[in-house]
C-alpha cells in the first residue's frame, strides 16, 4: 500500500473522472487535473470566484466547476485547455448544477428552486423544468442514462416527471401518492423508480419506468420514517433504512419486506464476527515532556498504531441516545452501500456512531461489525470488489474484506482527519479527503 | 310431698297428733322392704312426725277422726268407721287404709324418684343443651364476624377492581386523546404547511415572472465554440414521431427487463421441478411397498397409481416442463401424499421403536437404538482416549529416540540405567544370598536330624545287637567260641571294608565337610565284638557293623 504526498484541497472536491485516468481537485478557485496514478499536474485551471462544486462530464473530457455564490459554472475542456465555457445563472442564483449523462448538457437548479435549466453545450438550446421539487434528490438518472426522473411539487402535490435525455422529450408525468417527497432513485436496471417519502411518513412507492404505480410499502406509523435507501446492483433488492435503526429489504419480485435487520446495541450471536480498534501502543503523554511540541508534530511524532482484534461475542456497543426534541435526529441507518458483487450490504447506525455493520446477503444474516475508536465518517465500496473502506475522521484509513480487517496509518505529516473517501473506478487506488488535504493511497491488487 | 305438707299443716296445727304419731311409727316399723323408700322421706317423716304430731291430740280425737275419715273417703278408701256416721273404728279397714296409704305412699315415693330421675335428666339435657346453645351461639358470633369480614375485604377488592377498571379507562382515554391529538395536529400542520407553500409558490410566481420580466442579459451562456455531441450524431427535431419512438423505446426497456427476469424464474422454476421430482422419488423409494397397507391402497393408491401414471407419461415426453395448472397442482399434490405417507411410517417406525425398546429390557437379544448408540459411544471415547494414549506415548518414545543427540544426558541417562540394573542386581544378589543361608540353614537341620536319626538307629541296633548277641552268646557259648575268635579278624577286615564302602555310599549327597564325619568315625572302628560296654566310637563300630551285618543278612 502505497501513500502519496499531502495535496492541497478545499471543499472535499477531489474526484477521479470516470474513465480513471485523472484526478481533479481544487483549491479555492483553481482547478487541478492531475495524472491519477503520478499525481502529476496535467492541468490547471483557474475559476472567477471560489469553488463549490465540480463534476466530471461522463466521458472525461469536461469538468464543470460551480460556484453558487457567484451564480457561475464554468466547464474546462481537457482535450482543448483554451476551450472555456461560462454559464451565467445571473439574478436566477444557482442552487445546484450536474452534467447529464451524455455529458453535453449542464442542468443547473436556480435558487429558491424555481426551475431547472437546462444548458446544452452542442446547441444553444435552453430548456427549463418547471416547479422542481426542493428535496435532496430531486433529479435522479438511469444508469444508462436514458431517462432522468425529475420530482416536482405543484398545488401542493408531488409529481414526478420522466424525460428523455436524448432529446429532453418528457416521457411521462405522473402524481405521487407522498406527502412530502424526499427522494427519488432509479434501480440500478433503470425499469423501477423508488419515491420516498419525508421522515414523517413511512412511505415509499415503487414505480415503473411507463408510470404505473408498482407497490407501496409502508412498514408503520407515526413514528420517524425512511432514512436513506439503497439498491442492490442487480436489482433485486431494495435496501430500506430508516429512524428505527432498522433496514428492511424488499424483493424485486413481490416488493414485499424478506428481512427485518435490526441494529441492536448488544451482539449476542456467535457467529458474527467483531472487529474491534484498538490502539497498538499507549501515547506518550505530552505534559511529560520538557519541550512543548506543536500540535502538529506531536500528532505525528506520537500519533498510535492501530489494529484490529476481534471481539468474544456478546459484544456491547456504544449507543447514543440522541436528543429528542431536535429536528433530523442523528438516529436510525444513516449510511447504506451494497458491495458490487451484490454479496454484503454495509449499513451505519446513527445510534452507534462507531459501528459498520456488514451484512451478508446471500444469507441474510450479520455478517461482520468493525469497531471503530472513532465516529464513522463515510464508508465506499470498491467498485470491483467487496472490499469496504471506512474512515473515521482520524489519519487512519480502514479496508475490510471477507478475508480480514486492516487499518492503516496514512504516513502524513502534521494532522490529516480524513473525512471522505473515494475509490477509483479501477479499485486500484483510493482518494482521502480532509478539510485541507486530500492524499492517493494506491492499493497492491492482493492487499486484503 | 312437699305441696301435700303445706296445705294440711296449716290447717291441722296442734290437733291429732298421736294418731300421726302412730303413723309415723309404724312407717318406720315397717318391712325393710320399703326401708330404702322410707329412708328417703325419713327426715322430713322426722319434721312430719313433729308437724302432725300437732294434729291430734287428747283432746280432738274425735276430731281428727272424723277429719282423717272425711279425707280418706274424699280419696277414694272406704271409711274407717264401722258404720256410717258411727264412732266406732273399723280396725280392718284402717289397716287396709293405711296399707293403701303406705302402698299409695310407696308408688307416689318411686313416682317422685322417677320424676326426679327425670327431671335430674331434664336437667342435665338442660344444661347439655344449655352448652351446646352457647357453643353454637359462640359459633355462629364467629361466623357472623368472619362473615363480617370477607364481606369487608369483598367490598374492599371490589371498590380496588373497581378503580382499576376506572384507571385502564382513564389510560385508555388518555391514549385515545393523545391519538386524537396527533391527528389534529397533523391535520393543522399538513394545512398550515400548505397554506406556506402556497404563499411560498405565489413568492416563486412573483419572482419568475421578474426575473423573466428582466430578461437579464446576465443570464447567458457564453461558450466559445460548441461541442459536438457525445455520440457524434446531430441533434434531432422534437416531432410526434421521436415522441412515439421513445415511448416504444421505453416500452422496449421494460419488456426485456420482464423478459429477463421471466427467464430468471422459468429456469428457477424448472430447477425447483426437477428437484421435486427428484424428492418424489427418493420418498417412493424409501417407503415401504403398498401391499402392507390395503387401506391407504384402496384410497390413496389407485389414484396414486393413475397419478404416477400420468406424471410418468408427462415425464416421458417432457410435458412436465409446461407449467400448466393441473400439472403443478397434480406435482404438488402427489408430492405432499407421498410425503404424509412417509410421516405415518417414520411414525410407526417410530413407535415400534420404542417398543421394542420397552421390550429390550427383557430381551437381551434385541439391543435398542439408544442402548447401541451409547455403546458406540463409549467405545469411540474408548477408542480416541486409545488413540490419545498411543500417540502420547509416541510422542515420548521418540522424544527419548531423538533425545541422544546430546551426548552428556545420553551419558547421564545410561548411568542411570546401569545403577538402576546395579541396584536390582544387588538386590537380587542379596535375595540370593538370603535364600542361600536359609537352604544351608535347612540342610544343616536335615543333616542334624539324619544324624541323630542315624544315631537313633545305632542306639536301636546296638541294642538289638546286644539283645542278638545275649542270645547268641548264650547259644553259642557253648562249642563255637574258638571258631568264632579266628573267623572275626578277617571277617571284620571284610566288614570293615563293607562298612567302609557302605558307608562310602551315604544316604545322601553332601559336601564334603559333612560327608567326612561319619566317614571319619569308622576308622576309629577297633573289632571289638564281645564287650558290650565298650568306648563310644567302638560302639559306633558296632552299630556300623552290625549294620552291615544287618544288610548282608538281608541280602
Amino acid at each position: 500500500m502505497n501513500f502519496s504526498e499531502l495535496l492541497k484541497l478545499s471543499g472535499l472536491l477531489g474526484r477521479f473522472s470516470p474513465d480513471g485516468k485523472c484526478l481533479a481537485s481544487c483549491v479555492q478557485y483553481r482547478l487541478v487535473v492531475r495524472d491519477a496514478s503520478t499525481l502529476q499536474p496535467l492541468q490547471l485551471y483557474t475559476c472567477l470566484d471560489q469553488i463549490q462544486y465540480i463534476e466530471w462530464s461522463s466521458d472525461s473530457l469536461f469538468i464543470l466547476c460551480a460556484m453558487y455564490k457567484r451564480g457561475i459554472v464554468q466547464v474546462w475542456s481537457l482535450e482543448q485547455p483554451d476551450w472555456h465555457c461560462k454559464i451565467d445563472e445571473g439574478s436566477a442564483g444557482l442552487v445546484a448544477s450536474c452534467w447529464s449523462p451524455d455529458g453535453r448538457h449542464i442542468l443547473n437548479t436556480t435558487e429558491f428552486h424555481l426551475r431547472i435549466t437546462v444548458w446544452s453545450l452542442c446547441t444553444k438550446s435552453v430548456s427549463y423544468i418547471k416547479y422542481p421539487k426542493a428535496c435532496q434528490q430531486g433529479i435522479a438518472f438511469t444508469k444508462d442514462g436514458r431517462y432522468m426522473a425529475v420530482a416536482e411539487r405543484r398545488d401542493c402535490k408531488d409529481f414526478i416527471s420522466i424525460f428523455v435525455c436524448n432529446d429532453w422529450q418528457l416521457l411521462r408525468h405522473f402524481d405521487t401518492e407522498t406527502q412530502d417527497l424526499f427522494g427519488i432513485e432509479w434501480s440500478p436496471n433503470g425499469c423501477v423508480l423508488a419515491v420516498w417519502d419525508t421522515c414523517l411518513e413511512y412511505k415509499i412507492l415503487l414505480y415503473s419506468l411507463d408510470g404505473r404505480l408498482l407497490s407501496t410499502y409502508r412498514a408503520y406509523e407515526w413514528s420517524l420514517g425512511i432514512k436513506s435507501i439503497a439498491w442492490s446492483p442487480s436489482s433485486q433488492f431494495l435496501a430500506i433504512g430508516s429512524y428505527d435503526e432498522k433496514v428492511r429489504i424488499l424483493n424485486h419480485v413481490t416488493w414485499k419486506k424478506i428481512i427485518e435487520f435490526e441494529h441492536p446495541a448488544t451482539i449476542a450471536n456467535t457467529k458474527t464476527i467483531v472487529y474491534k480498534e484498538v490502539e497498538k501502543s499507549p501515547s506518550v503523554e505530552t505534559e511529560r515532556l520538557s519541550f512543548s511540541p506543536t500540535r502538529a508534530l506531536a500528532s505525528s511524532l506520537f500519533s498510535t498504531e492501530s489494529k484490529y482484534d476481534i471481539s468474544q461475542v456478546p459484544v456491547s456497543l456504544q449507543y447514543i441516545k440522541p436528543v429528542a426534541d431536535r429536528a433530523n435526529p442523528k438516529m436510525g441507518i444513516g449510511m447504506l452501500a451494497f458491495s458490487p458483487d451484490n454479496c454484503y450490504l454495509a449499513t451505519k447506525n446513527d445510534n452507534i456512531p462507531n459501528a459498520v455493520w456488514i451484512w451478508d446477503i446471500k444469507k441474510l444474516k450479520l455478517f461482520v461489525v468493525l469497531e471503530q475508536l472513532c465516529a464513522i465518517q463515510s464508508f465506499q465500496w470498491d467498485p470491483r470488489q467487496p472490499r469496504l473502506a471506512v474512515c473515521t475522521g482520524n489519519s487512519k484509513v480502514y479496508l475490510w474484506s471477507p478475508a480480514g480487517c486492516v487499518s492503516v496509518q496514512v504516513p502524513a505529516e502534521g494532522d490529516f482527519p480524513i473525512v471522505s473517501l473515494s475509490w477509483h473506478s479501477s479499485g486500484d487506488s483510493l482518494v482521502l479527503l480532509s478539510k485541507d488535504n486530500f492524499c492517493v493511497c494506491y492499493l497492491e491488487r492482493e492487499e486484503v | 310431698m312437699g305441696d301435700w305438707k303445706t296445705i294440711t299443716v296449716p290447717v291441722l296445727s296442734s290437733d291429732s297428733k298421736d294418731i300421726f304419731q302412730y303413723t309415723s311409727e309404724k312407717k318406720i316399723s315397717s318391712s325393710s322392704m320399703n326401708s330404702q323408700v322410707l329412708r328417703l322421706p325419713l327426715p322430713s317423716s322426722k319434721s312430719v312426725h313433729s308437724f302432725f304430731s300437732a294434729f291430734c291430740t287428747e283432746e280432738n280425737i274425735e276430731q281428727s277422726i272424723s277429719y282423717l275419715n272425711r279425707e280418706l273417703t274424699t280419696l277414694g278408701f272406704p271409711s274407717i268407721y264401722a258404720e256410717s256416721k258411727g264412732k266406732e273404728l273399723n280396725l280392718i279397714s284402717i289397716i287396709n287404709c293405711m296399707n293403701d296409704l303406705l302402698v299409695l305412699q310407696h308408688k307416689n315415693l318411686r313416682a317422685q324418684e322417677e320424676v326426679e330421675m327425670q327431671h335430674l335428666k331434664l336437667g342435665s339435657d338442660m344444661d347439655h343443651l344449655q352448652n351446646c346453645y352457647a357453643k353454637l351461639k359462640e359459633q355462629l358470633e364467629l361466623s357472623k364476624r368472619e362473615i363480617v369480614g370477607l364481606q369487608e375485604r369483598d367490598r374492599q377488592l371490589q371498590s380496588k377492581n373497581r378503580n382499576l377498571h376506572q384507571l385502564l379507562k382513564n389510560e385508555k382515554d388518555e391514549v385515545q386523546k393523545l391519538q386524537n391529538i396527533i391527528s389534529s395536529r397533523a391535520t393543522q400542520y399538513n394545512h398550515d404547511m400548505k397554506r406556506k407553500e402556497r404563499e411560498y409558490n405565489k413568492l416563486k410566481e412573483r419572482l419568475n415572472q421578474l426575473v423573466m420580466n428582466k430578461k437579464d442579459k446576465k443570464i447567458a451562456m457564453e461558450v466559445l465554440n460548441y461541442v459536438g455531441r457525445a455520440d457524434g450524431k446531430r441533434g434531432a427535431w422534437r416531432t410526434d414521431k421521436t415522441e412515439a419512438r421513445n415511448e416504444e423505446e421505453m416500452y422496449k426497456v421494460l419488456l426485456s427487463d420482464y423478459q429477463e427476469r421471466q427467464k430468471q424464474l422459468l429456469v428457477e422454476n424448472a430447477e425447483l421441478k426437477k428437484v421435486l421430482q427428484q424428492m418424489k422419488k427418493e420418498i417412493i423409494s424409501l417407503l415401504p411397498p403398498q401391499k402392507q397397507k390395503p387401506k391407504e391402497r384402496s384410497e390413496d393408491g389407485t389414484v396414486l397409481s393413475d397419478l404416477e401414471e400420468d406424471i410418468g407419461e408427462l415425464n416421458k415426453e417432457n410435458m412436465w416442463e409446461l407449467s400448466c395448472e393441473t400439472v403443478r397442482e397434480q406435482l404438488t399434490n402427489s408430492i405432499r401424499k407421498q410425503w404424509r405417507m412417509l410421516k405415518n411410517h417414520v411414525e410407526k417406525l417410530d413407535s415400534q421403536v420404542s417398543r421394542v425398546h420397552s421390550e429390550a429390557l427383557n430381551d437381551k437379544d434385541v439391543i435398542s437404538r439408544e442402548d447401541h448408540e451409547l455403546e458406540t459411544e463409549k467405545l469411540e471415547l474408548e477408542i480416541q482416549q486409545c488413540k490419545e494414549m498411543i500417540k502420547t506415548q509416541q510422542q515420548l518414545l521418540q522424544q527419548q529416540l531423538m533425545s541422544p543427540c546430546d551426548d552428556d544426558t545420553n551419558l547421564l541417562l545410561q548411568d542411570c540405567y546401569l545403577l538402576e540394573e546395579r541396584e536390582r542386581l544387588q538386590e537380587e544378589w542379596r535375595l540370593f544370598r538370603d535364600q542361600k543361608k536359609n537352604f544351608e540353614k535347612e540342610r544343616r537341620s536335615f543333616t542334624e536330624a539324619a544324624i541323630r536319626l542315624g544315631l537313633e538307629r545305632k542306639a536301636f541296633e546296638e541294642d538289638r545287637g546286644a539283645w542278638l548277641k545275649q542270645q547268641f552268646l548264650s547259644m553259642s557259648t557253648d562249642y563255637k567260641h574258638s571258631e568264632n575268635v579266628t573267623t572275626p579278624s578277617s571277617d571284620q577286615n571284610n566288614r570293615l571294608m563293607k562298612s567302609t564302602s557302605q558307608q562310602r555310599k551315604p544316604h545322601y549327597t553332601l559336601s564334603r565337610p559333612v560327608s567326612a564325619e561319619p566317614c571319619q568315625t569308622p576308622q576309629y572302628v577297633t573289632y571289638n565284638s564281645s564287650s558290650a560296654a565298650s568306648k563310644k566310637p567302638a560302639g559306633d563300630s558296632k552299630i556300623y557293623q552290625w549294620q552291615a551285618s544287618d544288610k548282608e543278612e538281608t541280602e
